[in-house]
């Protein structure tokens, strides 16, 4: 960690967060809105787009972190029409942020959807907004509406060759969907279920079987600020492989819980969880008990690991994520058994149901912590448990592997299998004293171990 | 409670007519028989199913899969509080007990009055401004014991119909696309490259 803290970065895609109108064409045209589109449109072939874009490295913002630009070159020569179809289906607990950017900055979002069309030679495209985000639907139909009537979206954009309609299409309810093959079946009007992989990308066959780039709301908002400065500009930021800015929600037992866009791959959980203008340390004076780094589905990180810098690369490599920018941070006091239930409960009632392991097993795991809590734990509980997750991903290992066609199942191993190595005493109170585990347990970070059991205080806070 | 009014009739088809395939229309005429009734109703999906020209059993799959879509009447408003991680951590179930107390259901049922449906809601996305709810999808951020009972009064005398429309209604603003500015509804089957990639020699974006 740098004594003076994150540098300062310009704002890539949180840049008109603050403005009260930054949702009006007329304020997003006036703060530099659509001239990337102008520029690629007159002076840029769509080839040149998406190498701009793969000099960029710019990762993937919805959670698996696959680099967009190679993403886009996945779809197979010659076959059309090819779908653009955008997530924005966020719904991974402790995650916020492609809400803000639908409801605060649309137009954005919209030009981003149109540069990557233009470059990968999309025959229409598909904006999938979550179902309960009325607001943010209201907001990109008024935005489209706009863009459509001043020439930006539709036939011969901007009196170029360029022709794009974009649908305006929202969900129902279901986590699931936010899976890519999973949000192209609801796409289609189907229960939303992922598909049996391969094909791995539905860039080869996606929506009605035809090549489909999905891309998620934070990705597509990179790109106008990507053709206006230059992929070489953006990639100067962040890390070597993680590069730009990236936003990330801290929620939980901090001071100042929010959503903050920074380096990518420099700044460190440290920065983050205790910067002042950033989440302003532990509540009340509290002690960090753990903090989840990437989503619920992430497996939990402690003290030990706040000097990470946020990079894809190290966090993977201690076991874990950074999967949607969610950091949800747990203080002293947390139960840990509760909070795993609580993560537990939610893969159970958003499980699919297609696949056994998952169906059956995360209503298991839910049902066994739930009469733990309540008082019926049992001797053998925890090892049942573990055996559990175990048949859901063999080895309990990261990354997981999978008996599922998705990771949801799997998801569900990390909350208890972090919670289990590190607060077993917790779990002993709950089961007659007996907590033994005999599956093996592999992942990095559920071994973790602390540096300093007894450090006396958190770390000043960098200025 | 029953079938399209002739003018959402001619609404669901406008939407049918932006997709490709006219089952993609699936999910969206689901939600415009729920703005029209409250609910889904039989009927409704019948309807849908000669719409789509699909059977009211493949309707009734595709709209029992989504947790929004309700086969029931509920409350004239869902009341649907998180409890999901982050707003456990600083006060989510309290914030549900506290709404099972004022309004005397639990979580899962409508008050006899058909006011209030409760809710025990997943992540809503609201993460950093927990404990959150939303009443028929509109948010409530950071809401402690007071603010509720305040939205409980406001809504029950009717103050709040600017801000929380009746269930059902989700964006206020439909898409709208003047005939001239419409480009095309790229079908599957009809295989032709794009003008603009064409133009471009090798027509790959690599």
């Amino acid at each position: 960690m740098s004594e003076a803290g994150p540098r300062e970065i310009p704002r890539i895609v949180s840049s008109r967060w603050d403005l009260e109108d930054g949702f009006t064409l007329d304020r997003y045209e006036s703060t530099g809105g659509y001239t990337a589109l102008r520029k690629a449109l007159d002076t840029m072939t769509p080839a040149q787009v998406g190498e701009e874009v793969k000099a960029a490295s710019l990762l993937g913002r919805g959670g698996a972190g696959f680099p967009a630009g190679v993403k886009w070159g996945f779809c197979p020569p010659g076959v059309f029409p090819r779908y653009l179809v955008v997530n924005g289906d966020e719904s991974e607990p402790g995650t916020y942020k492609d809400r803000l950017l639908m409801e605060r900055d649309p137009h954005q979002l919209i030009e981003g959807i149109l540069i990557a069309a233009y470059a990968i030679g999309c025959g229409q495209a598909f904006l999938y907004v979550r179902g309960e985000m009325a607001l943010a639907q209201e907001r990109l139909a008024g935005a489209l509406n706009d863009a459509y009537a001043a020439g930006y979206i539709g036939r011969n954009i901007m009196g170029s060759e360029f022709s794009l309609d974009v649908v305006l299409h929202w969900g129902a309810g279901a986590y699931i969907v936010g899976e890519e093959t999973a949000l192209i079946e609801s796409l289609e009007g189907n229960r939303g279920m992922p598909r049996l992989k391969p094909p791995f990308f539905p860039a080869a066959k996606g929506l009605y079987l035809q090549p489909t780039v999905v891309n998620n709301v934070e990705t597509l908002s990179n790109l106008p600020w990507i053709v206006s400065n230059g992929g070489g500009a953006f990639a100067e930021l962040g890390a070597e492989k993680s590069t730009g800015t990236r936003l990330f929600a801290v929620s939980g037992h901090v001071n100042n819980p929010g959503v903050f866009e920074v380096e990518f791959g420099v700044t460190t959980f440290r920065d983050l969880l205790y910067g002042k203008q950033y989440g302003d340390g532990i509540r009340n004076g509290h002690r960090l008990k753990a903090f989840i780094p990437g989503g619920a589905s992430a497996p939990w990180f402690y003290e030990e690991h706040l000097d990470l810098p946020l990079e894809a690369g190290a966090v993977g490599g201690a076991g874990s994520m950074l999967g949607s920018g969610a950091i949800v941070v747990m203080d002293e006091t947390t139960d840990a058994v509760k909070a795993a239930w609580r993560v537990v409960r939610f893969f159970a009632r958003e499980s699919c149901g297609k696949c056994t392991p998952c169906r059956e097993g995360t209503a298991w795991l839910e049902k066994i912590l739930r009469r733990m809590i309540d008082g019926q734990g049992r001797k053998g509980d925890v090892d049942k448990l573990m055996d559990v997750c175990d048949n859901i991903s063999p080895q309990i290992t990261w990354p997981p592997k999978q008996t599922t066609i998705c990771p949801l199942g799997p998801s569900a191993v990390s909350p208890i299998a972090s919670a289990v190595l590190r607060f077993k005493d917790e779990f002993e109170a709950l089961c007659q004293g007996d907590a033994e585990v005999s599956v093996a347990i592999n992942g990095k970070a559920y071994l973790s171990q602390p540096v300093q059991p007894e450090q006396p205080e958190p770390a000043e806070a960098p200025a | 409670m029953a079938r399209f009014t002739p003018e959402n009739t001619t609404l669901a088809q406008e939407i049918i007519d932006r997709y490709p395939v006219a089952r993609s229309a699936m999910i969206p005429l689901l939600h415009l028989a729920q703005e029209q009734d409250g609910h889904v109703s039989d009927e409704a999906m019948e309807h849908i199913a000669e719409l789509l020209d699909v059977t009211p059993a493949e309707v009734l799959g595709t709209c029992s899969f989504y947790e929004m879509f309700k086969r029931e009447p509920v409350g004239e408003y869902l009341v649907n509080v998180c409890t999901n991680i982050s707003c456990l951590l600083v006060g989510g179930e309290e914030l549900l007990e506290h709404l099972e107390d004022k309004l005397g259901i639990k979580a899962g049922s409508t008050t006899p009055d058909g006011k209030f449906t409760l809710e025990d809601v997943e992540c809503i996305a609201a993460c950093t401004e927990a404990p959150c709810m939303q009443v028929n999808y509109r948010y409530f951020h950071k809401v402690t014991n007071e603010q509720v009972d305040e939205v409980l009064d406001d809504l029950s005398a009717g103050r709040l119909a600017h801000e929380v429309p009746k269930h059902g209604t989700l964006s206020r603003v439909r898409q709208k696309v003047a005939p001239e500015r419409r480009a095309r509804v790229a079908r599957p089957n009809v295989n032709v490259e794009p003008v603009w990639l064409a133009r471009n020699s090798t027509g790959e974006s690599s």
